[in-house]
């Protein structure tokens, strides 16, 4: 939809761009740190917040007018980290008894 | 006769004669290359009642098959396709689409007082990858079929069977990208192109139960999808994905499988529950009791019917805490089933009962949706689960729920709207008696069913010569699916003699509340001529029956 | 158009709207809407609807990586080593410009830039080629390594990272690389698909068929392509960063 904000938004995209490319890196450097178990949240936890960066600010989410792609949005992660979680009650379980 | 309350529109002779949807444009072309939401419904029509025909052909051949303990009609390789067949093609090309592509294409603008969906090329889009997916599915059944069960579970349909897994899977693969559109369509149509004044609060619960099955549509499909890309990719390169001998397991199949084939369920019975909510208003002459709670309980069952999947995989090898899980989230999504009979039942409660055809349909739904429901809760239990299952207790749980539920609700749907659809009124008399005989022909079938399952029938069997005592109630059940197929044909001939010389349908044959009716039987191919603006509620029978109520004197 | 004499008082009593004539409205309106806001708000429904199931479709592939990772850590740590995480990180550097020059180009149909459009979808559609073409390298160099799953697969002798004399399942290497390659085999093919818009975008735009009041498809087109960035910003560290520092 339309940019209704006055100002330019090239700052701003030109600033989540720098951002990502700098994720990028430190991902890239983490990896070869010995974080033990912690890099696989590292490399996630990284990887969620560019992939915020990119919905919020380049999908325009941040700004959008109703409320509508928002619940659009975390409605798929949802059901998404739905699959994942009740996949995992399973093959996280099998070897309890 | 029709014991509808009479109409204050005097019939129109020339309704079916002035310019409408039907006689806008002739040709083939005009046809196959139309936007026009209400035609593209029937050419889901015709095709859909084409696989229909299909499908219950090899349910004949297995009832057949079932008349006698040996497998003396057909070998069983072939036994194993003939049920295959049946159930790939029932799903995925008749009951998946069925309601949606049929009614919903027809309905949902007319409901919502649009003049067509939000994306009218991409709705004959839909149509047309139906019709290749359908193409694709004959020509595989043509060559050899697939022998796997409509459920291909690897590593047999993987590493094992020889039968043309991937062309069906591909078939599958392009009729599921026609369902995830058809969704995507109503989800935008209904939250863009609802008429002014037509808050959600009064939409017709058919479009409340449209939009719950447009999200399983598209949030379910495309996981079936993935999982159809992984089968073909294992079974061309060999890979080990699923096969346990290379590392693989079976049950990440299984658990993608289900993932979207329990939602699928939903699916198919949904919209069948948004037509029952009209009929039994219309025929009631009220609104819906509990209107909040229904339109509630449909996104319910969309969101839970997400949660319970793996209650297809309890002896499959899952571990036993996922199993007590699920089996607890299965109960729950029988909750708002259950909130959706116990309002129609409600609404029916000092109701003005008209016992017309579409509303003998909505009798039969009740009854027989409750049995398959409630059966549902049987398996949803462990020890019993366990007990029954791959037995045909499940095969009547689920034909009860698709057959007595979804089917009934889609004849009683397309009774319902068939003036509006083609400007003819149907012979009443001959449709009571084809709801009757549908009734009659499908509880011969199916109840057997629960009795041979309970005492250990095994299902997916050609030969049941171990135990040969299950032959005379399998005798029953063949001869219920005759009449039941008898019961099936007559609506096609008499809705197709209708077409010709059927009375021609007044705009609101029977004085129904919801916009669909509020236009010309048939309408014109843009529906209203302008755009109508809301100002009352949904079900409003009280004002559509006030000119009729006859003042009772009151003694005080 | 429709005889309106007709109507059999079926909608007598409601309020209308003004009809709709044909007076003034946007050349590219599509007769079915009220008005071009409403095309354009359903159309960027439709896409992030469309966005949803492409989210689930993948959902299916990562569902099934979490699950074998989980299983054969180690195993995957192997194979994960194998592949080039240097050109991964390039690729992803690759995708996010290529995001950027998406936004410039959707800010510059809105604001009438069509020097800015044009140059930011050629652009785009360059860098998505980059990120074709070192996918490309990565392939070739997995094939001439036998690591391409099939008859030809050989995963012998290498070393679980970490555990000094243990050796790499090969059955549980291929599954990796399995999964590896419907992956990001699946996201070249929407990066193919992706182009292919951007191309007909690019010839509209030539055109000068976006102006501000209509540039609907690009700004639906920029988000097919931010989600295609998306899934190989989660792509790039679960495949290519297991284990590095081992």
């Amino acid at each position: 939809m339309s940019d209704h904000s006055k100002s330019s938004p090239l700052p701003k995209y030109f600033a989540v761009w720098i951002a990502l490319l700098v994720c990028t890196f430190l991902t890239y450097k983490a990896a070869y740190l010995d974080l033990g178990r912690f890099n696989a949240l590292v490399a996630l936890g990284i990887a969620t917040f560019k992939a915020t960066l990119v919905t919020l600010f380049f999908m325009h989410v941040w700004h959008a007018g109703e409320k509508l792609v928002k619940l659009v949005v975390i409605s798929t992660l949802f059901f998404f980290l739905l699959l994942l979680a009740l996949s995992m009650a399973d093959y996280g379980t099998r070897l309890w008894s | 006769m029709s014991m509808a309350t009479p109409t204050i529109q005097p019939v129109v002779r020339e309704n079916y004669e002035r310019e409408n949807y039907l006689n806008k444009h002739y040709g083939v072309g005009s046809w196959l290359l139309t936007t026009d939401h209400k035609r593209i419904a029937l050419l889901y029509l015709v095709s859909i009642t084409f696989f229909f025909f299909i499908g219950g052909f090899f349910a004949l051949l297995i009832r057949l098959e079932l008349l006698t303990p040996a497998s003396d009609l057909v070998q069983a390789d072939t036994y194993n396709k003939l049920f295959t067949m049946h159930g790939m093609v029932m799903i995925f090309f008749f009951l998946v689409p069925s309601i949606p592509a049929v009614l919903g294409n027809f309905l949902v603008p007319m409901m919502i007082g649009a003049k067509d969906l939000a994306f009218p090329r991409i709705n004959l889009l839909s149509w047309y990858l139906y019709i290749i997916g359908g193409v694709m599915m004959l020509h595989c059944m043509l060559t050899g079929g697939v022998d796997t069960g409509w459920t291909f579970y690897a590593p047999f349909s993987t590493a094992f069977t020889n039968t043309k897994i991937i062309e069906a899977g591909l078939a599958i693969f392009v009729a599921g990208f026609s369902s995830i559109l058809t969704g995507l369509n109503f989800v935008v149509t209904i939250h863009r192109m609802r008429a002014p004044g037509m808050t959600w609060s009064r939409l017709p619960l058919f479009i409340w139960a449209h939009y719950a099955t447009s999200i399983i549509q598209i949030l379910g499909t495309p996981v079936i999808a993935i999982t159809i890309v992984l089968v073909a990719a294992e079974r061309a390169l060999h890979l080990g994905i699923f096969d346990p001998k290379l590392g693989g397991d079976p049950l990440l199949f299984q658990h993608l499988f289900w993932f979207y084939s329990h939602p699928a369920v939903y699916i198919m019975i949904l919209p069948s529950m948004g037509i029952i909510s009209e009929i039994i208003a219309c025929y009631s002459r009220k609104r819906i009791f509990g209107y909040s709670f229904v339109a509630f309980s449909s996104i319910a069952i969309a969101v839970f019917g997400f949660l319970v999947w793996a209650h297809h995989m309890f002896v499959a090898g899952i571990s036993v805490y996922a199993a007590l899980l699920f089996s607890l989230l299965s109960y729950a999504v029988a909750v708002p089933s259950a909130v959706k009979v116990f309002n129609w039942t409600a609404t029916l409660y000092k109701g003005s009962i008209h016992y017309d055809a579409p509303m003998l349909y909505a009798f039969g739904f009740l009854g027989l949706f409750t049995i398959g429901g409630l059966t549902g809760l049987f398996l949803a239990a462990l020890g019993i689960d366990v007990h029954v299952t791959d037995t045909y207790f499940v095969v009547a749980h689920f034909h009860y729920i698709m057959v007595g539920g979804a089917v009934m609700g889609y004849l009683g749907g397309m009774h319902f709207w068939w003036p509006k659809i083609s400007g003819r009124l149907y012979p009443e008399g001959w449709a009571k008696l084809a709801a009757l005989i549908v009734f009659i022909g499908f509880n011969l079938t199916f109840f057997p069913q629960f009795l041979l399952g309970y005492m250990g029938m095994p299902r997916r069997y050609a030969d049941y010569s171990h135990m040969p005592e299950f032959q005379i109630l399998n005798v029953f059940s063949t001869a219920g699916a005759t009449i039941l197929g008898v019961g099936y044909l007559l609506p096609m001939i008499y809705f197709l003699w209708s077409m010709r010389y059927g009375k021609p349908a007044p705009d609101n044959p029977w004085n129904a509340a919801g916009l669909e009716w509020m236009t010309p039987s048939p309408p014109t191919t843009f529906n209203f001529e302008q755009e109508p603006v809301v100002t009352w509620e949904a079900y409003n029978y009280d004002e559509l029956d006030a000119p009729h109520k006859q003042e009772v004197p009151v003694v005080r | 158009m429709s005889d309106s004499s007709t109507s059999n008082s079926s909608l007598a009593g409601l309020q209308h709207s003004e009809p709709l004539g044909h007076g003034k409205h946007h050349p590219e309106l599509l007769h079915h809407f009220a008005d071009v806001q409403q095309q354009r708000n359903s159309a960027s429904l439709g896409m992030w609807v469309f966005l949803a199931t492409e989210v689930m479709f993948f959902g299916g592939l990562f569902c099934a990586y979490l699950i074998y990772r989980l299983a054969y850590f180690g195993d995957f740590a192997a194979a994960s080593k194998s592949i080039d995480a240097t050109l991964g990180a390039t690729n992803t550097a690759v995708l996010i410009c290529s995001s950027l020059t998406v936004v410039l180009a959707v800010w510059a149909a809105e604001t009438a830039r069509r020097t800015l459009l044009i140059g930011s979808l050629i652009l785009t559609m360059l860098l998505g080629l980059a990120f074709l073409g070192i996918k490309g390298k990565e392939y070739k160099d997995k094939f001439d390594e036998h690591h391409v799953p099939g008859a030809s697969f050989s995963f012998e002798n290498v070393p679980v990272p970490g555990h000094p004399g243990q050796y790499a399942n090969p059955q549980h290497a291929e599954i990796f690389f399995a999964l590896y390659f419907v992956m990001t085999g699946l996201h070249a093919l929407h990066m193919v698909i992706g182009l292919g818009i951007f191309t007909w975008l690019l010839i509209m735009a030539w055109k000068g068929r976006f102006t501000p009041q209509y540039n609907t498809p690009v700004e639906i087109g920029g988000l097919y392509w931010h989600f295609v960035d998306l899934i190989w910003i989660y792509l790039f560290p679960l495949l290519y960063l297991i284990d590095r520092h081992l």
